[in-house]
This record gives structure tokens, C-alpha cells and sequence, in this order.
């Protein structure tokens, strides 16, 4: 019986692969299947996820059994009560509350994490030594550092017009970002072809054997 | 030119053609180890024995064949220089990635015990906020482990009161929350070694990083670094069984772009005489 599951799996599975890639194709009765299948049993499954894995054990088993104990789970349980009245128009803005509180606290958190990580240590990280290395190519890569930041940074300065100095700048700083950009694409490229891999080890592996 | 206006349907079929066979008929091309991949594995080899390490899976089955070749690579070295290994997610499906990833090593390394090398500390929403407390109390973040049993019934994380008593922390990561906040929280805010994996799409992103602040310590980015690191611990896995047919679908993704532009070009000449 285990078996038959396993079979009929791996079968739903293949075929919706095939249903969705016959868009590659055209438009298709097949690949609308798959698709309004995917969408339906995405939203059930995360419908179904959250209320057993994030609310029951989070807050309904934690109420429910102590409530006295756990009182100060009330308050995350009314705001999101709150949240969810913004469906009714005449308590709409009672969810403004909870989402300014949500908002506040993501800003306040992310301003200070962001400004560390993203601010100051990346700029510390640029501010080096470029001849610290004896080897030429990592003395080279540090020049490539420095003047592609400074570049890149004078392109966005949009303060003075770019002409002469700024200018020369600014345009070898749009070319540290074409190639930063050409570089995101084979990249992005090269995730594509890996799904891809990934289906086809299943195809051609799990369903037809033929991988050994 | 006939190959500027060639269906586009082509390109699709000589894709899957060139990704289809070298799976079934491997060419061997040779792998090189780049040096952030080499550098995860060192973080990995200089680890004392019986050290705790952190896996957090930030991802769901939508990033499976990226991801999941560096999570079983990374997990069996791990073990295999007797660290233990406790996983969580930051992904609500990641907890499943989790237990695939241990039945599949229970099949290689049939000593593994759960809750003494292995541990499953399952899904906690909240992102950086999780970090943050795992940062302050990690037991009372994740008082029990995945089957909801009390994580005290398990001698794996006796030592671990918080983060800062993890050897190292490792995000396999396909978006938000998912590496970054594990940088910005546990190396930029506790000073641990943080270490990761991303899909290629994201790997970008993350290389100001790998700077002199030390804010990664090395990066697997993609199914051509999780087949390097395949490569390092010598055991030949899915990412290196993809390798010659990424490589096949670059050469003619390469040749596309190359002839496109060449037909463009003579194109534009012939209209100008």
C-alpha cells in the first residue's frame, strides 16, 4: 500500500512538472490545471501550517492551558485579533494600531542592525590598505575595491552635473555596475539551469530510472 | 538573418536536450575548488571535536536542488569531525528539509543517534527577532525540539544556553529571513563565525561580505560551489551528477548570446548599405 502511495506521488508529481513546462510550448488546458491546482493547495497548505505550527502551539496552547501564567500572550493574541478587523469596514481602523506597532518596532530593529552591517562594517570593509598583500592580484583586486565603490558612489551623486572630472567618474562607475549587473544575471542564469537539473534528476531519476 | 527571428521554442528544446544527456551519460568535466568554498571547509575541519554547531534552514523545496546537496555536504562533515549538529528553520518548511536531510545521512551514517549528534530544533517564526532572543536565551526561544519534546531530554545541547556557545552558525539561505539576519545578528552583534549557503540567484548579494571584517566566513553559492564542496569531502552527490550538464547549458546559453549578437550586428550593417 506504502507503495502505491509512493507511486502515485511520484506520478502527480512528474506529471504536473510536464503540465507546467507545456507553457513552454503555448498556452495550454494543461499547464491552467497545474497551475490553478498549485495556487489552491499553496494557500490550503499555508492555511493549514500557520494555525498548526505557528498559532496552536504559540498562543492557543499556551492560553489554554495556563491562562494566568501565560497572561502576556493575550496581548499579541488581541492585536492580531486587531489586524484581522481591517475585513469589516466599520472596525477597519482598529488594525492601524497593531500595524503601527509592527512597523515601529521592524524600523526601530532593522535601523540599528542595517546601520552596523550595512553602514559601518562595509565601509570599514572598503577602507583597506590596498598593498597589505604581497601577491599582485590581491594588491589589484583591493585597487578594483577601492575605485569601484568611489566610483560607483560618485554616480549616484547627483548634486553636480556630471561633466569633466565628476563625469570621466561617474561614467567608469556605470561600468563597475554593468559588469556587477552581467555578473547577477549569470548567476541568476545559473540557478535557473540548476531547477531545472533538479526536475530533470527527478524525471529522469526517481520516476524513469534511467540515472544511475 | 533567419537567427534573429529564430523561435524561441528552439532555445528551449536545445536547453533541455543539453541538460537531459549529460545526466544520463556523465562527461566528467574537472571541478576546481574556489577559495570561499574552501574556506567553509576549513571553518569546519579546524573545529574541535564535540563542538555544537547551528544549521538554520531558510528555505523551502522551491530551492531544494541548490540547497539541499550543501546542507547534506556541510551536515556529514560536520559529523563526520564528530562535531553535533543542531538544525532549526527560519522557513516554516524548512523544519521538512531538516528531517529529509537526516533520513537521507541516517542511510550513509547509520550511527548517528538523534539527540546526541542530531538535533531538530524545528520552525520558529519571527526572523531577526527569533535571532535576537536565541541571542539572550536560546531554551526559551526553543524549549522543545520538532516532535515537541522538552529539548533537556537530550544531551546534545547541555552546554548551549545561547548563541554565543555555538562553534560556528550556518544559514542555508533562499531569501528573507535567512542569512543576512544571521550575519547582522550573531556576527556583527555576538562575534560568532557565521558561514552559508545560497541559491545563485542571491549569492551576489551576499560577496561584500566576504570581506577583511570577516562578516562571512567563506559562501557556497549555488549547484557549482555545492558540487565543490561534494568534491571536498570526497562523495560524489546530486550537485556533482549536475555539474556536466550545468556546464553544457552554459556552453549553449554562451553560444546563443554570441551568435545572437553576431546576427545583430551583420544585421545592422546590411541595413546601413
Amino acid at each position: 500500500m506504502i507503495q502505491f502511495w509512493t507511486m502515485l506521488g511520484l506520478w502527480l508529481g512528474a506529471l504536473s512538472t510536464l503540465a507546467i513546462w507545456s507553457f513552454l510550448y503555448k498556452d495550454n488546458p494543461f499547464y491552467k490545471i497545474a497551475e490553478q491546482i498549485f495556487v489552491g493547495v499553496s494557500a490550503a497548505y499555508w492555511l493549514i501550517y500557520t494555525i498548526y505550527n505557528i498559532l496552536i502551539p504559540n498562543l492557543f496552547s499556551k492560553i489554554l492551558t495556563d491562562p494566568l501564567a501565560n497572561w502576556i500572550y493575550f496581548i499579541p493574541g488581541i492585536l492580531g485579533i486587531m489586524m484581522l478587523l481591517r475585513i469589516i469596514p466599520k472596525f477597519e481602523k482598529l488594525s492601524f494600531y497593531p500595524l503601527s506597532l509592527l512597523i515601529g518596532t521592524t524600523a526601530g530593529i532593522s535601523l540599528l542592525r542595517f546601520l552596523k552591517s550595512d553602514v559601518l562594517s562595509q565601509t570599514t570593509a572598503t577602507m583597506l590598505n590596498p598593498f597589505s598583500s604581497g601577491n599582485l592580484a590581491v594588491i589589484i583586486g583591493q585597487f578594483i575595491i577601492i575605485i569601484g565603490t568611489i566610483t560607483g558612489l560618485v554616480y549616484f551623486y547627483f548634486s553636480k552635473k556630471h561633466k569633466g572630472f565628476i563625469g570621466y567618474n561617474a561614467r567608469l562607475g556605470i561600468i563597475f555596475l554593468m559588469i556587477s549587473f552581467g555578473a547577477s544575471f549569470g548567476y541568476t542564469v545559473m540557478a535557473r539551469i540548476s531547477l531545472l537539473i533538479g526536475r530533470l534528476q527527478f524525471l529522469l531519476g526517481d520516476c524513469l530510472n534511467l540515472i544511475k | 538573418m533567419k537567427i534573429t527571428t529564430i523561435d524561441r521554442r528552439w532555445i528551449f528544446l536545445f536547453i533541455l536536450i543539453g541538460v537531459g544527456l549529460p545526466l544520463m551519460l556523465p562527461l566528467g568535466f574537472k571541478l576546481e575548488v574556489t577559495p570561499n568554498v574552501q574556506t567553509v571547509y576549513n571553518l569546519i575541519e579546524s573545529t574541535p571535536e564535540n563542538k555544537v554547531v547551528l544549521l538554520s534552514f531558510d528555505y523551502d523545496p522551491a530551492s531544494k536542488p541548490e540547497l539541499h546537496p550543501m546542507a547534506f555536504g556541510i551536515i556529514k562533515h560536520a559529523i563526520d569531525r564528530k562535531q553535533k549538529v543542531a538544525c532549526l528553520a527560519l522557513w516554516p518548511m524548512g523544519s521538512q528539509m531538516v528531517d529529509d536531510v537526516y533520513q537521507n545521512l541516517k542511510k550513509e551514517m547509520p550511527d548517528i543517534e538523534y539527540g546526541r549528534n542530531f538535533i531538530n530544533l524545528g520552525y520558529k517564526a519571527g526572523g531577526i527577532v527569533t535571532i535576537q532572543a536565541m541571542g539572550k536565551n536560546l531554551k526559551n526561544v526553543f524549549p522543545s525540539d520538532a516532535n515537541g519534546t522538552p529539548i533537556t531530554n537530550y544531551s546534545i545541547l547541555n552546554s548551549i544556553h545561547t548563541l554565543k556557545d555555538f562553534a560556528w552558525i550556518c544559514s542555508f539561505s533562499a531569501g528573507t529571513p535567512g542569512l543576512k539576519e544571521w550575519i547582522m545578528v550573531a556576527k556583527d552583534k555576538y562575534n560568532i563565525p557565521v558561514t552559508g549557503g545560497t541559491t545563485a540567484v542571491s549569492t551576489p548579494g551576499f560577496l561584500p561580505y566576504l570581506n577583511d571584517q570577516n562578516q562571512l566566513t567563506g559562501l557556497l553559492g549555488g549547484l557549482k560551489n555545492a558540487a565543490e564542496y561534494e568534491f571536498l569531502i570526497q562523495r560524489k552527490g546530486t550537485a556533482t551528477a549536475g555539474m556536466d550538464a550545468q556546464s553544457v547549458a552554459h556552453i549553449i546559453i554562451i553560444a546563443f548570446i554570441v551568435l545572437g549578437n553576431v546576427a545583430f550586428f551583420v544585421s545592422k550593417k546590411r541595413k546601413k548599405d
